[in-house]
């Protein structure tokens, strides 16, 4: 798989221009994850380049090296040139670069001007902040992107849209060369887009290089100059936009072989177990409704908040729905708490294993027990032969690799520690298993283990929601897939041979 | 994909083992030692009754302090402890005016607490207020409620059979206080560390969120924690007024300090997951040995407090030598 990172920089036409910021060979390494792998990006003054790949690829991996917030385990940060590093986040602002996250840290109680010069305030007598000075320079700087805010207000009573514009006004009070923007659109309106779209042109004439990061194809070819592919923290592709096509960005977001890797199933459906019926939230998901039968796994596909996950755990009772039905074995059931939900056999599998997954400073076995306590103790009192006992059988049969049953689950890996959590559940016998992105930050070797599993688990009968980001996976161990987008079920498709392509395209709403 | 099945051992290091090594032992010997430097320091001090009369020096604050253990190892803390000891005492003291018998005064003073822990309960676990300001809150509350009823009178007359509770033996040198101070302690063990609801405690206090995504019902096992630490506030109520026989909206002052300092003494996390019933049992002991020791050598109160909080601090900073010696 390394040599795909050997396609790299034969440059053509895009690439000519020298890079005002450039990363070669860079790598970065989690405990078990290898996020980036030698990957190579170019931004080029005046240019906007577009950093395309799925949710977990490295791209944010990437952003964090850029702004000084990870450190690369190798390769090296070349800035117009010469080779230099960021060992702290203000080390990458003094060379111009800013990032504007989907998230931007930014102040509310502060005024609009603060928040754009906080850090780098004009000073004035003794050293004092020079209000006058600030105010007026921020509003000079908010006219030059045509936002009408005004300096003086604090920034809580401004919308979304507005708060984008303070952040890019922050960006540009440091003098940036180089600015990052971590899916901007994501919040915004229609005419907001377009408004930001006018934006980032203005910007590309003064001569910053932009990286656009965006899920949306369309957002892509509307703006971007060039294009950077990563997938798996490999550099795919790289080039100029006017030379791909859409499809071209698609296959090499996504292209590989699923098929060998995942365990071969012959699904053999039994009756009905969960049904869902007009499930919604006031503001997270709106009328959620499927079906789920023994032995199956039903794959929900869809964007990184595309409310997949905040629907599972209103079903796992951790928020109430404003309305919807839930159904076990045909009969209709309340869950107002976690508690409830294992009553009636549904189980929920985190993604943040570390907080809501493990209790992290417990020991093995009392994590796998703590579901299952009132069913293996007497009258209330621990037996703790027995709770051994219920650990090892069912850590054993996730071949979990410890030390020993009394070793706490902070101290296993990101695998194991996820074994335990499955091996809680199941120690509950549940009916229905929700897993939410099962093998996330898991090394390969426990991701096979993990899918060997949950095709087992499928087969013994149990009902398996698997919630994934990868689309591999999704296509690797679905039975039926059900596609989000922005709260809402788009599409339900069932044939096994769905096509990586039509999961994006229903996705991503193109 | 059919691997051998390994067996995982059960632990590695032998539960004897773990707790040869542990705080509760560290601790034993500094009350060891404290007892031997004040039998050498007063000749007074080896005496069947004077020992006996230090027990009172802890025993009421003990009771509660198990329960507040419970509670700071789930995350959480009750600082209106020592201002439930004087409602409660002046409920009683009111009842007495009535003339209610002993049996309807116990009734009312563990009457009160549990109010007094279901009102600290309810605005913690079902408005999410953080249990130190409501305490705080609380604790000005209960206690001023004392002071309008009371003024700068006392209440007195408790009868004979209630003195009892406070200043009767059971046999010989020892006192119905400290029996029940045993019992509750056992009890306590018990519960912390042989039932599920102990369990939960602890999976509480090392992450509410993942115990509330086992299945646990978190607000629920924290509500029941305000009750027992409120129960068990009356209970030192009944026993304090009964030993000193009056009421005064002052009682029991600076209490909720010295009970926090007697649990974080015996090894509970301030941060809540972790501690045992054992430490906070040997705690009581050190800082009761402790107290009279001084006393009997006259020292002033005002050193005794400085010695208690010299004692609070070298806790605080043990612990990290304690891991990095437990470590090797």
């Amino acid at each position: 798989m390394l040599k795909q990172s050997d396609i790299i920089l034969t440059p053509e036409g895009a690439t000519e221009d020298a890079a005002v910021l450039a990363l070669e060979g860079i790598t970065k390494t989690f405990p078990g994850v290898k996020a980036l792998s030698e990957v190579s990006l170019r931004l080029v003054p005046g240019k906007v380049t577009a950093l395309i790949g799925e949710n977990g690829a490295g791209k944010s991996t990437v952003v964090k090296i850029l702004t000084g917030i990870y450190q690369p385990d190798g390769g090296t940060i070349l800035v117009n040139g010469k080779s230099t590093t960021f060992p702290v986040p203000q080390a990458a602002a003094d060379h111009g670069v800013t990032a504007i996250h989907q998230e931007t840290v930014l102040f509310d109680e502060l005024s609009v001007a603060e928040n754009i010069f906080l850090g780098h305030a004009p000073r004035g007598k003794f050293g004092l902040i020079d209000l006058k000075a600030m105010n007026r320079k921020a509003q000079d700087i908010l006219a030059g992107i045509g936002a009408n805010i005004d300096p003086e207000h604090k920034l809580k009573d401004l919308g979304i849209a507005n708060k984008h514009l303070v952040a890019i006004a922050r960006a540009l009070s440091i003098d940036a060369r180089v600015v990052i923007m971590d899916e901007p659109t994501a919040a915004l309106s229609h005419k907001e887009i377009e408004e930001l779209y006018e934006l980032v042109e203005s910007l590309k004439a003064q001569g910053k290089a932009i990286l656009f990061i965006s899920h949306k194809f369309d957002e892509i070819f509307r703006i971007a100059d060039n294009y950077t592919v990563f997938r798996d923290g490999q550099l795919i592709g790289d080039g100029a936009i006017a030379d791909v096509t859409e499809a071209d960005l698609v296959k090499m977001m996504v292209g590989r072989d699923v098929s060998q890797i995942f365990p071969a199933r012959t699904p053999n459906p039994g009756e009905t177990v969960l049904k869902v019926a007009g499930y919604s939230h006031p503001t997270e998901f709106e009328d959620i409704g499927f079906t789920l039968r023994k032995g199956e796994i039903l794959g929900f596909y869809g964007l990184v908040g595309a409310g997949r996950s905040e629907f599972m755990q209103s079903l796992f009772g951790i928020t109430r729905p404003s309305a919807g039905t839930v159904e076990i074995d045909g009969k209709t059931v309340q869950i107002k708490s976690p508690a409830d939900a294992v009553e009636n056999g549904i189980v929920y599998v985190p993604e943040d294993r570390g907080r809501q997954g493990a209790i992290l400073d417990l020991p093995i076995f009392q994590n796998v027990t703590l579901p299952s306590l009132g069913r293996i103790s007497g009258r209330g009192f621990l037996k703790l032969a027995e709770e051994f006992k219920l650990a090892r059988e069912y850590t054993e049969r996730l071949d979990l690799r410890a030390a020993s049953l009394d070793t706490h689950v902070g101290n296993l890996s990101g695998g194991n520690q996820q074994k335990v959590v499955i091996a809680k559940w199941l120690a509950t016998q549940p009916k229905v298993i929700i897993l939410d992105e099962p093998t996330k930050g898991v090394d390969i070797g426990s991701k096979a283990a993990v899918h060997e599993f949950m095709a087992e688990l499928a087969a013994q009968g149990l009902a398996v929601i698997m919630v994934s980001s990868e689309i591999p996976e999704i296509m690797g161990m679905s039975d039926r897939v059900i596609v989000m987008r922005e709260g809402r079920i788009i599409v339900e498709l069932a044939d096994r041979d769905l096509q990586p392509e039509t999961l994006v395209r229903h996705a991503a709403g193109i | 994909m059919s691997t051998t099945v390994r067996t995982i051992p059960d632990r590695l290091r032998s539960l004897l083992e773990q707790r040869l090594k542990s705080w509760e032992t560290l601790l034993l010997l500094v009350a060891i030692g404290i007892f031997i430097a004040n039998s050498f320091a007063s000749p007074y001090f080896l005496n069947a009754w004077n020992l006996s009369d230090a027990t009172f020096n802890f025993t009421e604050k003990a009771m509660i302090a198990f329960a507040m253990a419970l509670l700071i190892i789930s995350g959480e803390i009750d600082l209106s402890v020592a201002s439930i000891i004087a409602l409660a005492s002046t409920a009683m003291g009111a009842a007495v005016q009535m003339g209610v018998g002993t049996p309807g005064l116990v009734l009312i003073g563990l009457g009160v607490g549990l109010l007094c822990g279901a009102f600290n309960g309810v605005l913690v676990t079902r408005m999410g207020l953080p249990s130190i300001v409501v305490t705080i809150g609380t604790m000005s509350l209960f206690r001023g409620i004392s002071f309008i009823v009371l003024g700068d009178q006392a209440f007195r007359g408790y009868p004979a059979s209630f003195s009892w509770f406070g200043q009767g033996y059971v046999w010989w040198v020892i006192s119905f206080e400290f029996v029940l101070f045993a019992i509750i302690a056992l009890i306590y063990a018990v519960l912390l560390h042989k039932t599920n609801f102990g369990r939960a405690v602890y999976a509480i206090g090392n992450n509410a969120t993942g115990a509330m995504f086992s299945g646990i019902r978190v607000q629920r096992v924290k509500f029941i924690l305000f009750l027992l630490t409120g129960l068990m506030s009356g209970v030192a109520a009944i026993c304090l007024t009964a030993r000193l026989g009056s009421t005064r909206p002052s009682i029991a002052t600076g209490w909720e300090l010295e009970i926090v300092t007697m649990v974080v003494l015996g090894g509970v996390s301030i941060l809540g997951g972790s501690g045992t019933i054992a430490g906070v049992v040997i705690a009581a002991f050190v800082m009761g040995l402790v107290t009279f020791g001084l006393g009997l050598l006259n020292v002033p109160g005002i050193v005794m407090s400085i010695v208690i909080g010299a004692l609070l601090i070298g806790v605080i900073a043990l612990p990290r030598l304690w891991s990095v010696w437990r470590a090797r």
